[in-house]
């Protein structure tokens, strides 16, 4: 019994909604005035350290950051 | 050993047909989580020292019970990842921006989940009607005139920028125009329906 609801475009392009939802909200915040606006991007910066581990030990550890340097 | 096949096929699904009409289970949330006492009973005499086993049921808050008459207001929580917008607040109305359309809510609403579109938002209290540009998100209407809507980022109409929006929606559409993959052709798509309703959202 195939499914018959409508998929949307963009799942089946392979996009998940949850990808979807956050380009829409990114959009969104582009378009704000200008105080707003930096607020939005403040509380959306991420910071994050990722070390591969080779051996049972961590090696050097890569830091993302959406501002390089803090 | 296909030729059985039908007929144990045919015979399963009668069994089950007939027994599903005899015993008519009901739904788990409709069974009040009463203690069945005969099996507490055999239990005790098993295990006595032992706390006889808990079921789901026990562990399920009861289901709100949806009243009689239909409440003059709506309750709405409207929530964001980073604020609550608005928390347990009574209105009369709500419209969303559901992906088949404005849809008007009312106290008494069928209970629905709708997946919103990006689009305006618009709280109705009284006169006052305060209205969101949202993301995109959704919206849970419950059978006790509760409404949970919950987006991803929804901002006062007057926060956004006309002139980026007209520059988002030229670029986009060139994208779209250009766009080679799949993958490339579903953002270019995005970012149209998104700036076009953010264009008819300042404009309208």
């Amino acid at each position: 019994m195939a499914s018959s609801a409508a998929v949307p475009f963009w799942r089946t392009a392979g996009m998940t909604y949850i990808t979807y939802s956050n380009i829409c909200a990114n959009l969104v915040r582009n378009c704000l005035k200008e105080p707003f606006k930096a607020e939005a991007l403040s509380r959306e910066k991420v910071h994050f350290s990722i070390s591969k581990w080779a051996g049972g030990k961590p090696e050097k550890p890569i830091l993302r950051s959406d501002t390089p340097g803090v | 050993m296909f030729r059985q096949a039908s007929r144990l096929l045919s015979r399963s699904v009668s069994a089950a047909a007939s027994s599903r009409s005899t015993t008519n289970r009901a739904f788990s949330t409709e069974v009040p989580s009463t203690i069945d006492s005969t099996f507490v009973e055999s239990w005790k005499k098993v295990a006595p020292n032992m706390d006889p086993p808990q079921t789901p049921s026990s562990f399920m808050k009861p289901r709100p019970s949806t009243a009689s008459s239909i409440p003059t207001k709506l309750t709405v929580n409207f929530v964001l990842p980073y604020a609550s917008e608005l928390s347990g607040k009574e209105v009369d109305m709500v419209i969303i921006p559901a992906t088949t359309g404005q849809m008007g809510v009312l106290p008494g609403h069928v209970p629905t989940i709708a997946e919103l579109k990006p689009g305006i938002m618009s709280v109705h209290e009284g006169t006052d009607i305060k209205k969101y540009f949202v993301s995109s998100g959704f919206a849970f209407l419950h059978a006790n005139s509760v409404a949970d809507i919950i987006a991803v980022e929804a901002v006062p109409l007057e926060n956004i920028d006309a002139s980026q929006v007209q520059k988002g929606l030229a670029e986009f559409t060139q994208k779209l125009a250009s766009a080679t993959t799949d993958l490339e052709k579903a953002e270019a798509q995005i970012g149209v329906e998104v700036h076009s309703a953010m264009n008819a959202a300042l404009s309208g």
